[in-house]
């Protein structure tokens, strides 16, 4: 579907040209199979190209800014230190961490402390020796790379990430959280995180991941999630984006689900000088229950894209979706939200809202929903608001003897409320309010 | 306590408030009566600090201060409080946070320790049962969701909590069905006292009949044209509007 233009034929080479050194540089480690997928994932890569904005689902988003550098992947494992990486943690909390710096792997930074009959957390070099045929039998099953460059260009470098299996009827004891840093390195860095979460029957799991940026590390994340939730199992899913503001994050996330599954996802973006996140939902059986929420704050001249699909295969789920932005100063925003019932999915209930506040003149969003509905016995709403803080609000708070800088501070925490109450770790919430409070002091 | 001198405003260029004169002492109650658009929703947001209003000409004074120069939180921690006509639901606000906010902003104003939570709660308490108001209503979000009434109590609630010194009431009684009317009044005469004063502002004279005001002025055209005591309310619950505008338009 996707060509490659001349503009972009450079860049693909280049990366083309990555690959091979990356390949020359494998000792082993993954299965004939894993290669044979990676070798499968970039030949489609350099048949796609990079899109460009004639594509529509990327016409707000132009990624020449990514094209323009030549980001390869870290040589070796950066020497931060564990002092560097603790303000990152959730310490208080959370004991269990995988940390990863420019996409590597770090063994002495994390924290994996957990032991629980049925769970099996490691890194995916790891996994890739210990757990070979789970591993084959999930991993690039379901972010597929068909018609998507970045999830090609991700599964060819594949080389490590996060593996979690839980067995059936296993309630993970303690949540994870995984933290990925982009470090400065002597070369412009891309890094290619991966993750592969898989929930067997009646499983249940809480993931954190993070994303982070030392100073103005000038990087590239391209990022691919795979979440495979079986029969009845419940899944928690948070991720948090504070990449440093000269950094670019692409992320493909799949979530997978299984009839009586429920997923809860909480996705935030702060950092980032460009950013796209495409998550997508298949409800592959009856009777499943999703919720999707996210917040995106940008200042400066970020740009922060959001595309989320959920598709209703099958009948009687239901989908929750809403999407917050904040923007500021010249950043702009984009949420495209598609719903598809298909003809299958009888009695499916599908809600979606998107709100924006704009706090300055040249900040701006384009919000699109988008329903394709196949079937006829269903109830699908949605909603997009784009404004300003209410100046009746901030009167009435005002008139009351509320400063106005505090008044504004109590409005915009209050829009932001609705996303974050589903935080329900304490020290997690309290610090992405932090943040967010932060965010308007700049 | 107030003096508001010759006071002309005007809201996108068009003339509200055409030479406005009050006084109000400490103690006193008064009414500012007058048909649709004669401006007394004007006077009652002017005095509050509201700024999509243009003051032309004139001034206010307040305990000696300039009060149009206030911003509208200074106004509120020097003790001015606006009941508003149209309460703002403020979704995501919770009643106890802005409460406890805007009490300890005021108190610190005012060099004193803020109150703990304890206190809060205490005073809390004391003042919900002011306007037989539920415990309830502390954790949902400012106004939302609330009826009509409801949300008139709650001003009157804030009322009590911040102990104005001028307590401006606008309109509160429009849409208040007798019980609620008598709750809001019930609440307002429990919080007079001889160091405070309140201008009512209302478009019925009901209310009058609850909260008894000291002085009644009617105001038109931007102008007070007539002032009295409360058998004011009366003559004009009696015979309406026009007989004054014939007597200004005499006088003119």
């Amino acid at each position: 579907m996707m060509k490659i233009n001349k503009s972009n034929s450079d860049s693909v080479n280049w990366y083309l040209n990555n690959f091979k050194a990356f390949e020359s540089g494998l000792n082993g480690g993954a299965t004939a199979a894993v290669h044979q997928t990676r070798k499968n994932a970039i030949e489609k890569f350099a048949e796609l190209g990079f899109p460009t904005r004639k594509n529509e689902s990327w016409r707000y988003t132009d990624v020449t800014p990514i094209l323009k550098k030549e980001f390869t992947l870290a040589s070796d494992a950066h020497a931060l230190s564990a002092h560097d990486v603790q303000s990152h943690k959730f310490a208080r909390t959370i004991q269990n961490t995988m940390v990863f710096i420019n996409g590597v792997f770090s063994q002495p930074l994390s924290t994996l402390t957990l032991r629980q009959e049925g769970v099996r957390i490691s890194n995916l070099a790891i996994a890739f020796k210990e757990n070979a045929e789970l591993v084959e039998r999930y991993l690039g099953k379901y972010a597929v790379f068909a018609d998507e460059p970045f999830t090609a260009l991700n599964t060819g470098f594949l080389n490590d990430g996060i593996f979690i299996h839980v067995a059936a009827n296993v309630a993970v004891a303690e949540p994870i959280h995984v933290i990925h840093i982009g470090a400065p390195a002597s070369e412009k860095i891309n890094a290619c995180p991966r993750a592969l979460v898989a929930l067997e029957k009646g499983a249940e799991a809480t993931l954190i991941e993070s994303f982070h940026g030392v100073d103005d590390a000038v990087y590239f994340n391209n990022v691919v999630g795979e979440y495979i939730i079986h029969e009845n199992a419940h899944f928690k899913y948070l991720k948090i984006q504070e990449e440093s503001r000269s950094a670019y994050h692409v992320s493909n996330y799949k979530f997978h689900q299984e009839r009586d599954s429920v997923v809860s996802a909480v996705n935030v973006d702060f950092g980032g000088a460009l950013v796209r996140n495409n998550l997508n939902v298949l409800l592959n059986g009856p009777n499943c229950e999703t919720h999707l929420f996210g917040l995106f704050v940008g200042g400066g001249s970020q740009h922060i894209d959001n595309q989320t699909f959920v598709d209703h295969a099958m009948p009687n789920c239901f989908s929750n979706e809403l999407y917050k932005g904040i923007l500021n100063n010249h950043a702009q925003g984009v949420f495209n939200g598609k719903i598809l019932v298909r003809q299958d999915a009888q009695k499916t209930n599908a809600l979606q809202s998107n709100k924006t506040l704009l706090l300055a003149d040249d900040a701006s969003v384009n919000a699109k929903p988008q329903l394709e509905i196949f079937a006829d016995d269903v109830k699908c709403t949605h909603g997009a608001t784009i404004g300003q803080l209410d100046d009746e609000a901030l009167f009435y708070l005002r008139a009351r003897g509320i400063g106005e800088e505090m008044a504004k501070a109590m409005l915009r925490h209050a829009f932001v409320a609705d996303i974050l109450e589903k935080v329900s770790i304490d020290e997690v919430r309290e610090h992405l309010d932090a943040k967010v409070m932060a965010c308007f002091k700049k | 306590m107030l003096n508001i001198h010759n006071l002309e405003v005007a809201i996108e260029g068009n003339q509200i408030l055409r030479g406005l004169n009050l006084e109000v002492k400490a103690g006193e109650v008064h009414a500012i009566m007058g048909p649709n658009g004669s401006g007394k929703s004007t006077l009652a947001n002017v005095l509050a600090g509201r700024d999509e209003y243009e003051v032309i000409a004139g001034g206010v004074d307040y305990f000696g201060e300039d009060l149009l120069e206030m911003a509208p939180e200074q106004r509120a921690r020097a003790g001015v409080f606006l009941a508003f006509q149209y309460p703002v639901e403020i979704p995501g606000v919770s009643m106890s946070i802005f409460l406890k906010t805007a009490l300890n902003d005021a108190r610190q104003a005012k060099g004193e320790e803020n109150l703990d939570a304890m206190e809060f709660f205490g005073l809390v308490r004391e003042k919900l049962k002011v306007v037989h108001m539920d415990e309830k209503f502390m954790s949902r979000a400012i106004n939302e969701g609330f009826s009509g009434g409801e949300k008139k109590r709650n001003e009157i609630f804030q009322m009590a909590v911040l102990e104005p010194k001028l307590a401006i009431l606008d309109e509160t009684d429009s849409g208040l069905d007798i019980d609620a009317l008598k709750i809001v009044s019930d609440g307002v005469n429990t919080l007079r006292n001889a160091d405070n004063a309140t201008i009512v502002v209302t478009h019925y004279q009901r209310l009058l009949n609850y909260i008894v005001p000291d002085f009644v002025h009617v105001l038109m055209d931007g102008r007070i044209v007539k002032s009295g005591d409360k058998s004011l309310a009366l003559e004009l619950e009696e015979k309406g509007y026009d007989w004054l505008k014939t007597e200004v338009g005499e006088n003119a």
